[in-house]
């Protein structure tokens, strides 16, 4: 938050004390979006989300705004704690006039959000959180998601996996939903695609707390054709340098979820692993044929002067989905909002991308490459992209899944 | 055979840096009796100085020498923390310090943060030792070869410092009576300084030292926190050996653990350690603590009297304030209020068995959060309304405490505390891995208030009423005679036993008691909230409490809920800043400086300086 937008939270403050609520939106006054991240807890991915919603806003108002009003954000630190962020949903669609929510990586405080969201009939748009409870198990009409799910990066990698003969798989994963998730889907897809795979190993190490050589050493001891990695951040880092020590990845096939984004390979630097297949961006790979994607990145650096993350891109594709919202509801009631996100599309750096009616996850996709090492840094070769609606599971899949609206 | 080796030697290797970091907080506990939190704050500094010296020195010379060097740097910031921080607050009542240092925490969070920014940095390799060697097949990297070589000697040459040398004798004098070591005439301010230094010195070390098997990021000073305490407790609190054994044994366990039952890695330390504790209540090779040693520091608490009746006044001019808020405020505030009040009763809870108990726990959470889930599984696969729920809720965070107090009462003080600790993991532990009950982390969902308590306003009446009826009630509880007879077990265990009072039941009955009060602050959380999530549970929601009972003051009846309500307040306001936790942290230090006996204490005194209270006779 700058100092700005911190000087209006206290007059707005002082507002609330003395004259209650309801600061209504006028005509040319600003349509106000209610953020709420983990600003201080996740700072190396909520920094780069946060640029990127910031460039995005530039662009939008500099075009005009929405409604003819300019498009402002509300920043707003929860702490990376559930019970902290509903409070703060709550003071801003109370007291600040916000006309809808969105933010959060972690993926609980997403389903918190969504929880309230759909008790008080505001709109939420999950930009990062990854958890597929958010738009299956415990789906709402309120609350929609923009990030490509779990499920849907994993079964890209599944697809990848099936085309080699690897048959032993092991997997290793961070011990919490998101990692439990990632490793069932990832199981689930292979399966299909593959029957006879047999998975030999599971290693489940604690959040941030890995003990990589002890992981490492009980990986090699299942002996797997090919490893499946969905640990990231510190824990990668370990666990790609005991690895490597140890000669762990030497002939074996290695998927990594999220792996290759800019996030999680930078810090690797040139100790990043060679030869993985993983999601990720590669952001210095585009060129003129990319067209909005070598756009994007370009105004991104030139803005900022430092290189975009994926968080970048989402925190952009953010305000875009947020405008292009607004824009088709022509009001800033939330039920018309509500309305307008069902089959919305959205022109975006990574191309045309659209929220699903029938489970309201946006079919934006992801980046699949190879990592190499390039002038001592990692980076993704060979990459595609692929849009996300074709990994999703049928309509009678998620009809299931969901509860009924 | 060979890769059972191979796994022994990569314990030993972890062993190191936990090793180091645990001995530093042991000693400076030993001497000190503070418990610093924020030690894994110094781990984390360790390594991101010795990164930054890693860049500039270079080769094989350069980065031994960057390892000592960050060990020293951050000895020496803490000696500046121990001076400007510590120093005024050591006569404040026992573990009063532990908010100072949590508010170093905070401090040192943004600081980091502003000066090697978010991103994690990968630790640079030790020159000449980033290959493996081949024990009997198994790779070992070298590195862990040489971890394993120098811990043993970074061990003995503290051990010889501690057991042969003059500097030694004193530290030890001080462990066993710091009192009268000042009386021979040893500045003891010097000694604290110099201890305080090398345990910094330690936990740098152990910081540098990981680099080159992980690096620096901004979670680190939390993530080793918990394993720290751990190991020091195993070891016994202020025993050399016992943190080398303890932090050997708790990492070789961690090997064969994570391959043989590779989803135990979120409890196996806590498990191992209730068991060590079960039968040695200090630890493998710690010493009984003498009764009394460290009872009363400072001014001796004031008996307890009901209020006079200006101050009843004052809490009733207060309630009807509050009583009328929906009336004349904005729904924002009654959210916030609400929140406020739900926080002051499980603070009020801990205090009570706290400040009238002397029972400090660690892990009161377990209350708070088993509260909310009991009522949150309770809605979820029952059905069951809500005003049942809130029946439940305290009624299964009771038996909880009956069970876990039983066990726990075995030990005292410290491992009392850490005891509690680790049944708050165990309890954080089965929320997040039961995934087919509780949802794991992705929590119980839509747990929302009967339909007439949905409007924010009724529901702020019903917190209202049960938040501060609550806490009136644990005030009747001090006064009543089960209050005299907890103050006579805490003060004197001896002596109240042989007046007849059973005081392991008495405690009992009042970790109980708080125990149920927690429950219903949780399960009051769980409705205003929609949704619960293992957090609730995590050891840092004990902590909050924690700190604000000392905060608000200990040795006061209304400690508790006013340092809720001021720490809840202030944080609401401050997290609008870009560095929060900065201004937070450095609050709470400022806080903790000028009113070493919390904010009821000081401002009583104040008030009776200032001949706006009287002061009591037993006082002059």
């Amino acid at each position: 938050m700058n100092r700005s937008s911190f000087l209006k939270g206290i007059f707005g403050a002082i507002a609330l004390s003395v004259t209650g609520l309801s600061v209504a939106a006028q005509s040319g006054e600003p349509i106000k979006i209610g953020e709420i991240n983990h600003y201080k807890r996740m700072a190396a991915f909520a920094e780069p989300y946060k640029k990127g919603i910031e460039l995005g806003l530039e662009e939008i108002n500099a075009a005009g705004g929405v409604l003819d009003r300019p498009l402002e954000f509300i920043f707003r630190d929860d702490q990376g704690d559930p019970g902290e962020a509903i409070k703060i949903a709550e003071e801003l669609m109370t007291s600040e006039g916000t006309v809808m929510l969105t933010g959060t990586i972690l993926s609980n405080v997403g389903l918190a959000i969504s929880a309230v969201a759909a008790e008080k009939k505001w709109v939420y748009l999950a930009s990062e959180p990854l958890a597929d409870a958010l738009t299956w198990s415990q789906g709402n009409p309120w609350t929609f998601r923009l990030r490509t799910s779990t499920y849907m990066q994993a079964a890209m990698l599944a697809e990848q996996a099936a085309k080699t003969d690897a048959m032993k798989y092991a997997t290793i994963a961070p011990n919490y939903a998101y990692g439990k998730d990632a490793v069932a889907a990832f199981k689930e897809v292979l399966t299909q695609l593959k029957p006879g795979v047999e998975f030999v190993g599971e290693q489940w190490p604690a959040l941030f707390k890995i003990d990589a050589g002890a992981e490492v050493q009980a990986l090699e001891r299942s002996k797997p054709d090919a490893i499946y990695n969905v640990t990231f951040g510190p824990d990668l880092a370990k666990f790609v340098r005991e690895g490597t020590t140890r000669g762990l990845f030497d002939g074996r096939a290695v998927y990594g979820l999220l792996s290759g984004e800019p996030e999680y390979l930078e810090p690797l630097a040139d100790e990043a692993p060679k030869g993985w297949v993983v999601t990720g961006y590669p952001w210095y790979d585009f060129d003129e044929d990319d067209g909005a994607n070598k756009t994007f990145v370009d105004a991104y650096q030139a803005r900022f002067n430092e290189t975009p993350k994926l968080g970048s891109l989402v925190g952009y594709m953010t305000a875009a989905t947020i405008a292009a919202a607004i824009r088709k509801a022509g009001s800033t009631e939330g039920d018309a909002i509500r309305m307008a996100f069902e089959g919305l599309d959205v022109t975006t750096p990574v191309g045309e991308i659209t929220f699903r009616e029938i489970d309201n996850q946006a079919t934006m996709g992801a980046f699949v490459g190879k990592t190499m090492l390039k002038d001592g840094a990692g980076v993704m070769t060979d990459w595609v992209y692929l849009d996300g609606a074709d990994y999703l599971p049928s309509d009678e899949e998620i009809a299931k899944l969901r509860p009924a609206e | 055979m060979g890769l059972f080796i191979a796994q022994i030697l990569t314990g030993l290797a972890n062993a190191g840096a936990l090793f180091m970091v645990a001995s530093g907080l042991s000693l400076i506990f030993g001497v000190t009796r503070v418990v610093n939190f924020a030690h894994g704050s110094f781990y984390m500094l360790g390594a991101y100085v010795g990164y930054s010296l890693m860049q500039v020195l270079p080769g094989m010379v350069g980065f031994w020498g960057a390892i000592l060097l960050a060990g020293i740097i951050v000895g020496l910031i803490g000696v500046i923390v121990e001076i400007c921080v510590l120093r005024p607050v050591y006569s404040a009542p026992e573990l009063f310090q532990l908010v100072a240092t949590f508010g170093v925490i905070l401090v040192i969070q943004d600081l980091a943060l502003m000066i090697w920014g978010p991103q994690d940095l990968l630790g640079p390799r030790a020159p000449g030792l980033k290959g493996v060697i081949r024990i009997m097949g198994e790779p070992v990297p070298q590195y862990d070869i040489a971890l394993i070589v120098i811990t043993p000697f970074v061990a003995f040459a503290l051990w010889y410092l501690i057991t042969k040398t003059r500097i030694g004798t004193l530290v030890r004098a001080a462990t066993q009576d710091r009192e009268m070591v000042s009386a021979l005439g040893v500045n003891q301010a010097w000694l604290f300084t110099g201890v305080f230094f090398l345990g910094c010195a330690l936990a740098g070390l152990g910081g540098a030292l990981q680099l080159p098997k992980g690096g620096a990021d901004l979670l680190m000073d939390f993530t080793i926190l918990g394993s720290v305490f751990v190991v020091v407790v195993i070891g016994g609190m202020g025993s050399l050996p016992g943190a080398y054994l303890a932090a050997v044994i708790i990492s070789v366990l961690n090997v064969f653990g994570v391959t043989y039952a590779p989803q135990s890695t979120l409890v196996l330390m806590f498990l191992v350690m209730v068991v060590v504790l079960m039968f040695r209540p200090f630890g493998l090779l710690g010493k009984e603590e003498v009764a009394g040693e460290h009872g009363q520091v400072g001014e001796p608490e004031r008996p307890i009297k009901p209020a006079g009746n200006r101050i009843r006044l004052l809490v009733a001019a207060g309630l009807l304030i509050l009583g009328l808020l929906p009336l004349y405020s904005g729904n924002f505030a009654v959210v916030l209020v609400t929140d406020i009040l739900i926080f002051c009763l499980f603070a009020a809870s801990l205090h009570f068995m706290l400040g009238q108990g002397g029972l400090v726990s660690f892990g009161h959470a377990a209350f708070f959060g088993g509260g909310a889930y009991a009522a949150a599984l309770f809605v979820t696969y029952a059905d069951t309304p809500m005003e049942l729920a809130l029946v439940l809720a305290p009624i299964c965070a009771g038996l909880a405490a009956i069970v876990i107090g039983w066990v726990c009462l075995r030990s005292t003080g410290v491992y009392f505390a850490m005891l509690t600790l680790a049944f708050g993991q165990l309890l954080w532990s089965l929320a997040f891995q039961w995934g087919d009950v509780t949802g794991g982390d992705d929590g119980l969902v839509n747990i929302w208030p009967s339909d007439w308590a949905s409007d924010n306003s009724v529901y702020y009446y019903i917190a209202f009423f049960l938040c501060t009826g609550g806490i009136l009630l644990l005030r009747q509880a001090a006064h009543a005679p089960f209050g005299y007879a907890m103050r006579a077990a805490r003060d004197s265990a001896r002596q109240a036993e042989a007046m007849g009072i059973n005081t392991k039941r008495i405690q009992l009955v009042a970790f109980t008691f708080a125990g149920i009060m927690a429950g219903l602050a949780g399960g009051l959380f769980v409705f205003s909230k929609g949704s619960i999530f293992p957090n609730e549970l995590e050891t840092a929601r004990s902590f909050d409490a924690l700190i604000v009972v000392f905060l608000g003051g200990v040795k006061t009846l209304s400690g508790g809920w006013v340092g809720a309500a001021f720490f809840e307040g202030i944080k609401d306001y401050l997290t609008r800043f870009e560095y929060w936790r900065f201004a937070l942290g450095l609050s709470i230090i400022v806080v903790v400086i000028l009113g070493p006996e919390g904010i009821v204490g000081s401002l009583r005194k104040a008030g009776e300086r200032f001949g706006l209270l009287k002061v009591p006779e037993d006082a002059k």
